[in-house]
């Protein structure tokens, strides 16, 4: 009996001190703003910015741009998957085309490619499409690069049991590459998505369009620091749905790593 | 030790004379290209066995014993020879030859009944019958209750066992095992050894089992091929005349002894030479082998 309630006190517990751990931080920035050591006109107080959410909900239009970044998020996601995952599985396949592309790839990663805003807005005009494609821009590279590692890495052996079952490539893909390389791909999904998000609310703001970017940019304009950075906890949001989405998506595909 | 002073010991020269070998192996040779120049690594060995039967091969290591095993599984190509399935001649994976590797070779993303039920769904085997199938062998290598589990949840021994029923779900005419115990406990293996004499025992199943380990050769073996060290050649063909069936307890019999004993005194020679020439080669700044 001692046990079982020692094990379920284990299984909240980290979810117990990181969630205290952050309420503790929150309560200490508040405590700081107010005897003066954290300038309240650069970070505001946490129960400003608590009382603000409803504010912006109302007044801002908030759920309808959180709608829209996350549609553009989703959009970019979905891009960054298929195209990503399908030029990871074409390097595999073609050696040569490995070895011609790969560096530059990966150069790609590393590159600051949302100075390229420019040139999609030249290409695809002040809208949506150049939010998106800004995404896709910047997560397609680590879903390649990682997509190409995790097939590659296979092991000789699992690959080798196809073989002795004498499965045709299409088996031997589906079979035993693509679960293998899972959990290395959504790695690279993880990253790639990240870098989408980052680029996709910082488009946003740049050109002053769309969703929670643009109103960041507003708010700031406004000098409405509360609303600002109760914005800020709508991207959050919108990173959180992404992740739990890509979560269930990896569970479902394969439930144990 | 020479061969007239080992009654049940036969030159390289002698194949087994058996009416039907359903594995025919003829003059093997398999030469691999390296920065050193040409290296032989299997040198026209030959060996034929007949259905049910359990042949050993042992030898050193880099005598050539994986890479016969992956040319008898088709999965090396490039070799002067011929291998013969029920007189059909092998020239790839075929579906005759079913093989176990010595790595853990299950797939960590399926389940033990989903593994085992591997082969039956590349057959395309309705669901059903691919699972009741799957799960007879799971039973059979001792796995019942463990359908559900994942390999991450089982240890080491039954992920072998796992691969086992894997392969043996195949049907396989023969089944080729290349050192499956290699990474096991010395108690685990012995105990495997057991689930191993007992499967052959029930299914009459022909195999070709590769290892460096003698107990494990003489414990499972009806004739075991002594090879010797590079160029890989067959050095001895020793027949086992223990009685069957056997258990993990006959290691501890005189006559067990006596055949690794025996054994190891072919062994002892080409494993001294192997070691002798990977340090003169580790001396002179190359790679040992």
């Amino acid at each position: 009996m001692s046990a079982s309630v020692s094990i379920a006190k284990m299984r909240w517990f980290p979810f117990v001190l990181g969630f205290g751990s952050f309420a503790a931080i929150i309560i200490l920035v508040e405590i700081f703003i107010r005897i003066g050591v954290i300038n309240r006109f650069i970070v505001p107080m946490p129960s400003e910015m608590l009382r603000a959410f409803p504010r912006i909900v109302a007044e801002e239009n908030v759920l309808s741009r959180f709608r829209d970044t996350a549609v553009e998020a989703f959009s970019a996601s979905i891009l960054v998957s298929v195209v990503g995952i399908t030029g990871g599985v074409l390097l595999y396949q073609f050696r040569l085309l490995r070895a011609a592309t790969e560096t530059w790839v990966a150069a790609v990663a590393a590159a600051p490619l949302v100075l390229i805003y420019p040139l999609y807005l030249v290409i695809f005009g002040r809208n949506a499409t150049t939010i998106v494609m800004m995404g896709f821009t910047a997560g397609l590279a680590p879903v390649v690069l990682k997509t190409l590692e995790g097939l590659s890495g296979t092991r000789r052996v699992l690959i080798n049991v196809g073989r002795s079952f004498n499965l045709t490539r299409s088996q031997q893909f589906w079979k035993i590459l693509f679960p293998a390389a899972l959990p290395t791909i959504f790695v690279g999904l993880r990253l790639g998505l990240i870098f989408a998000l980052i680029n996709i609310v910082g488009v946003e703001f740049l050109i002053n369009f769309g969703g929670l970017g643009q109103l960041i940019n507003e708010l700031a304009e406004r000098y409405d620091l509360p609303g600002t950075y109760a914005a800020i906890c709508f991207v959050i949001l919108v990173s959180v749905c992404v992740f739990v989405l890509l979560e269930r998506l990896e569970r479902w595909l394969r439930p144990v790593n | 030790m020479s061969a007239a002073t080992m009654p049940a010991g036969r030159s390289a020269a002698d194949v087994p004379a058996s009416a039907e070998p359903i594995l025919v192996v003829r003059d093997i040779v398999k030469r691999f290209e390296t920065p050193d120049g040409i290296l032989t690594a299997v040198d026209h060995v030959s060996l034929t066995v007949a259905p049910g039967e359990f042949v050993g091969v042992i030898g050193p290591s880099g005598c050539g014993k994986s890479t016969l095993f992956n040319i008898i599984g088709g999965l090396l190509d490039g070799y002067d020879g011929t291998v013969r399935v029920a007189d059909e001649l092998i020239k790839g994976p075929h579906p005759s030859i079913g093989m176990i590797f010595q790595e853990e070779s299950t797939f960590p993303w399926r389940t033990v009944i989903d593994n085992v039920a591997f082969p039956l769904e590349i057959a395309g085997l309705p669901k059903t019958e691919r699972y009741e199938r799957a799960r007879h062998f799971v039973g059979l290598v001792g796995l019942n209750g463990f359908e559900r589990r994942y390999p991450t949840e089982l240890s080491g021994g039954m992920r072998q066992r796992v691969s086992m029923a894997r392969t043996l779900a195949a049907e396989p005419k023969i089944m080729l095992m290349d050192e499956p115990f290699a990474a096991l406990d010395e108690q685990t293996r012995l105990l495997l050894g057991d689930k191993v004499l007992q499967i052959q025992q029930q299914l009459k199943q022909t195999t070709l089992l590769i290892t460096h380990n003698i107990t494990e050769a003489v414990q499972l073996s009806d004739r075991i091929l002594v090879m010797t060290y590079r160029p890989g050649k067959v050095k001895r063909i020793v027949d086992i005349h223990l009685p069957r069936p056997r258990t993990s307890e006959i290691v501890s019999s005189e006559a067990f002894g006596r055949y690794v004993a025996q054994i190891w005194s072919d062994l002892r020679e080409e494993a001294t030479r192997g070691l002798s020439e990977d340090e003169a080669k580790t001396l002179h700044g190359g790679a040992p082998a």
